[in-house]
């Protein structure tokens, strides 16, 4: 069993994101980066995979600068096999066909029988990558899996749909499928790991070329029309004016 | 110019996205002076076309086919390609659902057009749309524009519209067929089931309390719970909350939860994701407390706080007993 795992290197929740000048992007020197949270799910899926199956490869496959090197390691250290960098600048990045494209063309000739991908990155948020790749590769494809099941020769993946509804859905081998946070619960690198990361492969690719089919063309803080009443002052003073607002304005009691 | 508007089946009526994305597509053709069809397809299709019917459209195309009956991603995929190509629309606009994030990019992938999702707002200039989406889970927003030749895929975010500003008519219903072979369809579906959401209806409560991953660990989820006692108000959550085990399945708010429009919906500790956001953003009074001044919380926010919820919450909570 060969799987691919879609890594990208993303802003934290905790990140500063100042804007650029030229509001196109925003100044990536200011940023602190971590492993997408979907991603790192769809990683720990594939992990706990290989280690029932008592068999099989690891693959993490990421696009971006030279930065992102720093994630491709976490995922070595916490037991990936191996790892693919498509090696490129990424700034305002936003057509997924073109992510998609770049990914196949260093996908095709390693013939996986798997390819995980977490359902959208929390920087841009596309949310199509893997299912993309998976129609460009005429693989099945499913998205929001929430519980996998490797069968014989196929998969079979609990879907989430809306509003508390479930499907079990099973997809011929090979397949790409795009993984919901929560499903396991990923682990932490040990020292082990993280020592012996350091001597595993990282094979850096070129990007083909891929022409953008959407392009970003500006970047800027949200506007509200919303008037926000900010309650300000001491602990007290807070706690005061919400029950004021409580009794007064929004009426509960 | 043609606007095509892909129409979802939610048991038998017309799902809420796709009668917000009526209001889209009206919004797009009088800016740009376009017409405006129609699609529904699976077993539901005459309902689905009957109801369509009666809006401001100029016609509403039925698809039916017995292997659309039961969704599929390659099937559904193929049905609207397949009407893409009869059609030859410009814009084709989708709700951002989760049926449609499965299969709508295999479009995409198919005709080798952009899908431009999860859309906020659309603005019309010199001729063309440009769609506002949120990037950074909501903490900025970003103007997209499609290249090349359409058509242009375009999902809308679930409240982008309302469904009530849509313009009702008259418009005509056409059947048209398509060439489906089940050699396509690549996956097996069982028939969708529903997990026991453990009888806590979030739906008809009055006040909300709702805990974000702020409250930092499992052990501070009574900080918040004796806080909903204290108002008589029902315990929510966001997705980490639930994810990380710290409440049961059935306290999710959000996307993949229950949407809630309670006359207060109090976030403790919420950044505002956009996947909690489309579950409450219909609350009469949203009051955030969030110790980050940034986050996209306070952007839907009525009243905002920014303070630490594990330094207030127990003071409000004293006050009000």
């Amino acid at each position: 069993m060969k799987i691919a795992v879609l890594v990208k290197q993303v802003p934290g929740s905790e990140s500063p994101l100042p804007i650029n000048s030229d509001q196109k992007w925003v100044d990536e020197s200011a940023v602190s980066y971590i492993m997408n949270e979907s991603d790192n799910y769809a990683l720990e899926e594939a992990l706990q995979i290989r280690e029932s199956k008592g068999e099989g490869e690891v693959v993490v496959v990421s696009l971006g600068p030279v930065r992102i090197q720093k994630v491709i390691r976490e995922a070595l250290a916490k037991g990936a096999d191996r790892a693919i960098h498509i090696q490129m600048d990424t700034v305002s990045e936003v057509d997924p066909l073109s992510t998609a494209a770049y990914f196949v063309n260093a996908l095709e000739e390693e013939n996986f029988d798997l390819i995980f991908s977490g359902l959208q990155s929390d920087d841009v948020g596309m949310g199509q990558t893997g299912v993309l790749i998976g129609e460009l590769m005429n693989m099945a494809t499913a998205s929001l899996a929430i519980k996998t099941e490797v069968g014989d020769g196929n998969i079979k993946v609990k879907r989430e749909l809306e509003a508390g509804w479930f499907q079990w859905v099973t997809l011929s081998l090979p397949a790409s499928i795009s993984i919901q946070s929560g499903l396991n619960t990923p682990r932490y690198p040990s020292l082990k790991g993280i020592m012996g990361a350091k001597k595993k492969e990282i094979k850096v690719v070129e990007p083909n070329k891929n022409v953008a089919k959407q392009s970003l063309e500006k970047v800027y803080l949200p506007q509200s029309d919303k008037q926000t009443v900010m309650i300000e002052g001491s602990v007290d003073q807070m706690v005061e004016k919400l029950i004021n607002a409580f009794r007064n304005d929004i009426k509960i009691f | 110019m043609k606007i095509l508007i892909i129409l979802e089946d939610n048991n038998g009526k017309i799902h809420r996205m796709g009668l917000e994305s009526i209001v889209a597509a009206q919004k797009i053709a009088a800016g740009l002076n376009a017409t405006i069809g129609a699609v529904v397809f699976g077993k539901n299709a005459d309902a689905l076309a009957d109801e369509a019917a009666h809006y401001k459209l100029e016609e509403v195309v039925k698809i039916k086919d017995s292997l659309l009956d039961n969704y599929s991603a390659d099937g559904y995929a193929e049905a609207v390609k397949q009407v893409i190509e009869q059609e030859a629309p410009s814009y084709v606009l989708f709700g951002h659902s989760y049926q449609v994030r499965d299969y709508a990019p295999k479009v995409s992938a198919k005709l080798m057009k952009p899908f431009l999702v999860d859309n906020v707002a659309v603005k019309i200039a010199n001729g063309k749309a440009v769609f506002t989406k949120q990037m950074f889970n909501a903490k900025l927003f970003s103007d997209i524009e499609p290249n090349g030749d359409g058509p242009y895929l375009i999902s809308f975010q679930s409240a982008a519209f309302s469904s009530e500003a849509a313009n009702k008519g008259s418009a005509v219903i056409k059947e048209v067929s398509i060439n489906l072979d089940s050699s396509m369809i690549k996956t097996e579906s069982e028939p969708p089931f529903k997990e026991e959401a453990g009888g806590l209806d979030l739906t008809a409560a009055d006040l909300i309390v709702s805990v974000g991953r702020g409250i930092g660990k499992e052990e501070n989820i009574p900080i918040a719970q004796a806080l909903a006692t204290a108002l008589g108000a029902e315990l929510a959550s966001s997705r980490p909350v639930v994810d990380a085990g710290w409440l049961p399945a059935a306290h999710q708010v959000g996307s993949s939860g229950q949407s809630v429009s309670p006359k207060m919906y109090l976030a403790l500790g919420i950044s505002g994701a956009i996947q909690h956001m489309v579950g409450m953003k219909g609350s009469k009074n949203i009051v955030a407390i969030n110790k980050d001044p940034e986050a996209p919380i306070f952007d839907v926010a009525d009243y905002g706080v920014v303070a630490d919820v594990l330094e207030l919450v127990p003071k409000l909570t004293e006050a009000l007993q």
